[in-house]
């Protein structure tokens, strides 16, 4: 215990609570949170999910796969967070959002993930960017060959160390909050927000467009599939939230921000922000995904 | 009343999506010989007609499996397909495939037509890997329009295409157009929640209302005539951004005339467009007419002449200048073929001194608190006084120095033909640490974060911290001669095995990596969110930092050796051939260029709106930016 105290002694003036046996429970304090082993830094991780209220059935699918590591060579820190909103009749949107998280998950986990606990110092895999498209690629065709008819949203982030590679199709959506603001790091591939591209809608035409939730790029349609892939590096302090748009189609982005920065974990924030979408009618199915960056 | 078939040969009764083979004889008549192509639910088949045994007369077999699970979509997938048939049973025109015959059987329905020896647009984008010519364009928008304007005078009903793109227009054997496809396997299906109604780039944006109407077929010629005029396919790209893509700006070739008729095309408002295809194909004959008649200049429009350029000064120096300059305090720093480093007055290019080391100096000084420093072939790094060009020291390496220093934290980092990074006190001029690599080093260290990055000859790029323990390593095919930059957490270094390299910078990761046609020695620079790097194919590129893809890129007439320099809005960068070219950042359109009397191998450097930099014609340049 005194040891603890010890090392904790210069970041006590930081914390509210002074107990120190909190160190290690990370619902406390978000700062003391950060401070794993031996001081380094550690994303935290939340999710959230919910049919809504007028749905009968949920469509949607995500998936965390998350490593840290400790030690005289540690690792990077690693993540892999995605995101699929389903569509099409009977169980042919939750089959294929099911299926496309599934395959995208297992292609990096394959090409990605396991190459960085290879100890040699050479390593020889594809670069992240062509890993990522293909991976979606291949949960394209997946879908086409296993739910015809069927089709989803895909969305997803990899973190490595501290660039976030992002692979998109959809209009699923990639928030960065940081500083006081919410920036959407995606672009909705539905026609309605073309259409606002070009000035053809103003966006509160676009809110309310009958045919808002048309896209013209899904997984599992489409003969030629053109998946956008961007490195971005990952918001020090602050958020990445990954979420379908039964979320970010019902709640604001004010509230969406305001959320997020006054919880004080984002399991919290995300069960919040779930709780948010269904008192505003809950029309479709809601899911979140959200990870707090330690200040750099 | 459908007829039905007998199920004939050893086709299998099923509902799924086997294709046919060849050898399988429908109705008794018609032998599949082979595929001609396929897509969802449709295939086309080359076959031949039983009923002429004593000749080969081929066919062209449209096969359409329903697989909708519908009821209701099922019916009107069956609706449409009749529909279409009978349709084309009374069309007549050169450019329409004849309709022999027409079957169902289960769940498959067939359509036999003239069979098209030729190929279709789509086919002929991929073949020839670009743009293509406008001459071949027009005589087919041309044909193209006459058939549009047939269909759409039918009685009592306009037949709209509704969709016109290059994998429907095929090309004969005589260069004429044939239309293919009538839409047998078109379904849409509207309005649902995150539907997706296969706009594929060529459709017009009423389509999404379910709105079909000659003006959409206008539209989507005019998408298919901008693709084969641009190379750039539409269906890529978010739907009606071709404002966004000119054409004379990807493809100056084309007549500015032939923009404008494909720009009315596309416009987004139907009544916008020409009001009829016959309008449209006259707009185009028109076209033909003129820029037959006229002689198009080569290259893109010039901004202005490089005679207007204005020189501030220049300075000969008696050897060939292949390295960069340094401007440090008032004075333009520079090393030259002829084994001497000169000191220039900055403003008026005024010879203040020489230092006369032993071999030739091709690398950029670097300069500290008064201090330069400078490699040479004489295998030595010299330490100089700013002022007066006196030595102060000089470390000794194995080999011969090409590689510019850097200079951080009270140290001087450099490369050398001995394959070590040598890391030098600057004070005094003792060695550090040095870290061996595995073959000569020319690429110049970059130094931040307490982290050394470097490339060298056998394709080894290294990063190491200040305890020389390496933090990572990456290899690539062939030599690394360029210098990395590092934005955001990113490494870029470019390498001669023709690919720019974007690493992460903690662990090495090799996030993306781009393509170019040749090797490349330029170091890369950043600005706006794009990174800019000469290449060996003679490209300077601007490629999206975020998205790894090209923003666009000029071709000078030899290889681009050297580095480009952003300033301000511009991006300057010398050539092999001579010259000193001047883009505009955004759009990579030439402002100027300035010729000098040889190849420029180095990189230019600004100070005070002054672009400086030195030729193989012996001389430093100074132009008023």
């Amino acid at each position: 215990m005194n040891f603890l105290r010890k090392l904790l002694a210069p970041f006590s003036k930081l914390s509210n609570s002074a107990d120190v046996s909190q160190v290690g429970t990370p619902y406390k304090d978000s700062k003391q949170a950060y401070f794993g082993h031996d001081g380094m830094h550690e994303i935290l991780v939340g999710t959230g999910q919910s049919t809504g209220i007028e749905r009968s059935h949920n469509e949607d699918a995500l998936l965390v796969l998350t490593g840290r590591s400790a030690g005289e060579t540690p690792l990077p820190e690693f993540g892999l967070f995605v995101v699929a909103d389903g569509m099409g009749g009977h169980r042919a949107g939750e089959v294929a959002s099911a299926v496309s998280v599934r395959t995208v998950a297992r292609k990096l986990t394959e090409g990605a993930i396991l190459q960085i606990f290879d100890t040699a110092d050479d390593k020889e895999s594809a670069p992240l960017q062509e890993l990522l498209r293909e991976a979606m690629e291949e949960a394209h065709q997946a879908v086409v060959d296993l739910v015809p008819g069927g089709g989803t949203t895909l969305t997803t982030a990899v973190l490595l160390g501290h660039q976030v590679t992002i692979g998109h199709v959809g209009d699923s959506r990639i928030y960065f909050i940081d500083d006081g603001k919410t920036e959407v790091v995606t672009r909705d591939h539905s026609l309605v927000e073309r259409l606002r591209e070009l000035g053809q809608l103003t966006p509160e035409e676009a809110e309310n467009h009958p045919q808002r939730n048309v896209l013209y790029r899904a997984i599992g349609q489409g003969a030629n599939l053109e998946v956008d892939v961007l490195t971005l590096p990952a918001p020090r302090g602050g958020h990445l939230l990954i979420c379908s748009d039964g979320l970010w189609g019902v709640v604001t982005d004010p509230d969406i921000l305001a959320i997020v920065n006054g919880a004080n974990h984002p399991q919290t924030a995300c069960e919040e922000l779930v709780r948010a979408a269904n008192a505003a009618g809950g029309p479709d199915n809601i899911t979140a995904v959200l990870i707090r960056f330690p200040p750099g | 009343m459908r007829r039905t078939t007998r199920p004939l040969g050893d086709q299998p009764d099923s509902d799924g999506l086997e294709k046919l083979q060849p050898g399988i004889t429908l109705q008794e008549r018609y032998l599949i010989l082979g595929m001609l192509g396929s897509g969802g639910m449709s295939s086309v088949y080359k076959g031949r007609d039983l009923h002429f045994p004593n000749v080969t007369r081929l066919v062209a077999i449209k096969e359409m499996v329903n697989l909708i699970a519908d009821q209701s979509m099922y019916e009107m997938v069956v609706r449409n397909f009749e529909r279409e048939a009978d349709l084309l049973a009374t069309l007549s025109h050169p450019s329409i495939p004849t309709i022999y015959d027409n079957f169902t059987h289960k769940n498959r329905s067939y359509l036999v037509m003239e069979h098209i020896d030729g190929d279709d647009l789509e086919a002929i984008l991929s073949e020839t890997g670009g743009p293509i010519s406008e001459e071949r364009v027009v005589s087919w928008a041309i044909e193209l329009c006459d058939v549009m304007s047939y269909l759409h005078h039918q009685h009592p009903e306009p037949v709209i295409f509704r969709d016109i793109k290059p994998s429907n227009v095929m090309i004969d054997h005589h260069n004429h157009v044939r239309l293919i496809d009538f839409g047998i396997a078109r379904v849409f299906q509207s309005g649902q929640k995150g539907t997706m109604i296969g706009t594929e780039g060529y459709s017009p944006p009423e389509q999404y209302r379910g709105e079909a109407s000659p003006a959409g077929d206008i539209y989507a010629l005019g998408a298919t005539i901008h693709h084969l005029l641009s190379g750039r396919d539409p269906r890529i790209e978010p739907p009606f951004s071709f404002a966004e893509r000119s054409i004379t700006d990807i493809n100056p070739l084309v007549s500015p005339e032939l923009e404008i008729v494909v720009n009315r095309a596309l416009e987004y408002d139907p009544k916008d467009r020409y009001a009829s295809a016959s309008n449209m194909k006259e707009a185009l004959i028109s076209t033909a007419k003129r820029t037959g008649l006229l002689s198009k200049p080569s290259v893109a429009a010039v901004i202005a002449h490089s005679d207007k350029i204005e020189e501030l000064w220049s300075f000969e120096c008696e050897d060939e200048i292949r390295g960069t300059p340094l401007i440090y305090e008032g004075q333009v720093f520079v090393g030259c073929y002829d084994n001497n480093l000169y000191a220039l007055d900055e403003k008026t290019g005024e010879f203040k001194w020489k230092y006369a080391a032993e071999g030739g100096i091709t690398g950029k000084p670097a300069a500290e608190d008064g201090v330069l420093f400078v490699g040479s072939e004489d295998q030595r790094l010299h330490a100089i006084a700013a002022n007066r060009g006196t030595l102060v020291w000089t470390y000794y390496t194995e080999g011969p120095i090409r590689s510019s220093p850097s200079v951080s934290d009270g140290h001087v980092f450099v490369g050398a033909d001995d394959t070590r990074l040598h890391v030098v006190n600057m004070i005094n001029g003792r060695r550090a640490w040095r870290v061996q690599a595995s073959a000569p080093i020319w690429s110049s260290p970059l130094v931040m974060d307490e982290r050394v990055y470097f490339g060298c000859e056998s394709g080894d790029f290294y990063c190491y911290d200040f305890k020389a323990e390496m933090k990572w390593r990456k290899k690539v095919k062939r030599a690394i001669t360029s210098s990395p930059l590092l934005v955001d957490g990113m490494v870029y270094v470019g390498a001669k095995d023709w690919t720019l390299y974007a690493l992460e910078s903690e662990n090495g990761w090799q996030v993306w990596r781009f393509r170019m046609g040749g090797p490349t020695m330029s170091t890369p620079t950043y600005a706006e969110g794009k990174i800019f790097i000469g290449c060996g194919d003679k490209n300077i590129y601007a490629i999206d930092a975020r998205h790894a893809r090209e923003s666009w890129r000029f071709e000078t007439d030899h290889q681009v050796t050297g580095s480009p320099l952003v300033h301000e809005d511009s991006l300057y960068c010398g050539s092999v051939d001579g010259g000193l070219y001047c883009l505009d950042i955004r759009s990579g359109r030439l402002r100027w260029k300035f010729h000098t009397g040889g190849p420029i191998t180095g990189s230019p450097v600004v100070s005070d709106n002054v672009i400086i930099f030195g030729s193989t014609d012996h001389k430093v340049y100074a132009l008023i930016a």
